[in-house]
C-alpha cells in the first residue's frame, strides 16, 4: 500500500485545503498520474501518484484543510 | 526563457496552450511567459463561492461574458480587454519548490511594473496581489503541476472597470483600479507588454539556474 502525502509546498506553509479529486476509489492509476489538487492561499497545486495502482481509500473530503505530512489517499498495487 | 505575445486570445484557448507548455516545460522544453488579452470572461478559481457573483450565470452570458470554471486558486475574477493577463510557464522546482515564495515574487514583479509608470504599489497582508490606495490594480492566481507553474496574473492597464462592478472581485469589497485610472491618461497596451516582458525576464532568468 502506498500513501499520497501532502507535500512541503514551501516555506511558512503548514497546511492545504483540498479542492478536488481528479479520481475516485476504485479507480487504476499509473505512477505521476494527477490524484488531487490542493489549495493555499492563491496557488492551486496538483498532487501526482506515487506508484501505479488502484485507489483503495479516499481519507480527505474536498473543503477540508490539514498538515502538511497528512495521509490523503491510499494506493494498492 | 522568451516571451510569447498570444494577443486578445479566448480563455479556454490560452488555457490550452498553458497545459501545451507545461507539458513541453517538464520535459525539458524552454521556460515562457505568455502575454495576452481575453475577450469578456469571469473565471472561477479552486476557491470561489459564487456568492461573489453579483449577477446570474445567464445575465453575464447576455451581456456577452463568459463564465469559466478553471484550475488556479483563488476565488472569482473577471478578464476583459485592457487587462494584460501574463502566463509565466515556468519551473519552480529549480527555484526553491516554494508556492508562497513564487506569489511573493509575482507581487513583485508587479509593483516593478508599475513602478516604471510611477505609480506606488504595494502588498497587503493576507491578500495575495497588488494594491494601489486601497484598491486592487493586479490579480494573482496560479496553478502548479509537477512544480511547473500556470495562470499567472491580470494587470488592469486600461480595463473596462465598470464590469468589476458585476462580480465581488477575490471575493472582497475592496474596489479594483487600473494603470489609467491611477495615471489619469491613456495608456498603450504595446508599450505595457513590452515593459511587463522584459520585467518578466529579469527577474526569472536571474533567479532560476
Amino acid at each position: 500500500m502506498s500513501d499520497i502525502i501532502l507535500p512541503e509546498l514551501g516555506e511558512g506553509i503548514g497546511e492545504a485545503t483540498v479542492a478536488c479529486w481528479h479520481m475516485s476509489i476504485g479507480d487504476k492509476v499509473e505512477q505521476d498520474d494527477d490524484i488531487v489538487e490542493v489549495v493555499t492561499d492563491k496557488a492551486s497545486f496538483n498532487i501526482p501518484s506515487p506508484a501505479a495502482g488502484i485507489i483503495k481509500e479516499i481519507c480527505v473530503d474536498p473543503g477540508v484543510t490539514v498538515q502538511i505530512g497528512s495521509v490523503l489517499a491510499r494506493i494498492e498495487p | 526563457m522568451y516571451v510569447e505575445d498570444l494577443g486578445l486570445i479566448q480563455y479556454g484557448h490560452a488555457c490550452q496552450k498553458q497545459k501545451q507548455a507545461v507539458f513541453e516545460v517538464l520535459q525539458g522544453g524552454e521556460e515562457r511567459i505568455f502575454l495576452c488579452e481575453h475577450s469578456p470572461v469571469l473565471t472561477l478559481g479552486r476557491s470561489a463561492s459564487r456568492a461573489n457573483l453579483l449577477a446570474s450565470v445567464d445575465d453575464f452570458e447576455k451581456k456577452g461574458i463568459e463564465v469559466v470554471e478553471t484550475d488556479r486558486g483563488g476565488d472569482v475574477t473577471l478578464h476583459a480587454p485592457g487587462q494584460l493577463v501574463a502566463y509565466p510557464i515556468l519551473d519552480l522546482g529549480r527555484r526553491g519548490k516554494d508556492l508562497h515564495k513564487y506569489l511573493f515574487q509575482l507581487e513583485q514583479v508587479g509593483i516593478d511594473f508599475l513602478q516604471r509608470f510611477d505609480i506606488v504599489a504595494v502588498r497587503v497582508s493576507g491578500k495575495t496581489g497588488v494594491w494601489v490606495k486601497n484598491c486592487k490594480l493586479i490579480a494573482i492566481g496560479v496553478g502548479v503541476r509537477k512544480w511547473v507553474a500556470y495562470h499567472g496574473i491580470g494587470v488592469n492597464v486600461r480595463t473596462d472597470l465598470g464590469l468589476f462592478s458585476l462580480i465581488r472581485p477575490c471575493g472582497l469589497e475592496e474596489g479594483v483600479t487600473s494603470v489609467e485610472q491611477c495615471l489619469g491618461r491613456e495608456v498603450d497596451m504595446a508599450q505595457s507588454k513590452e515593459i511587463l516582458g522584459n520585467i518578466f525576464l529579469d527577474h526569472f532568468q536571474s533567479c532560476g539556474i
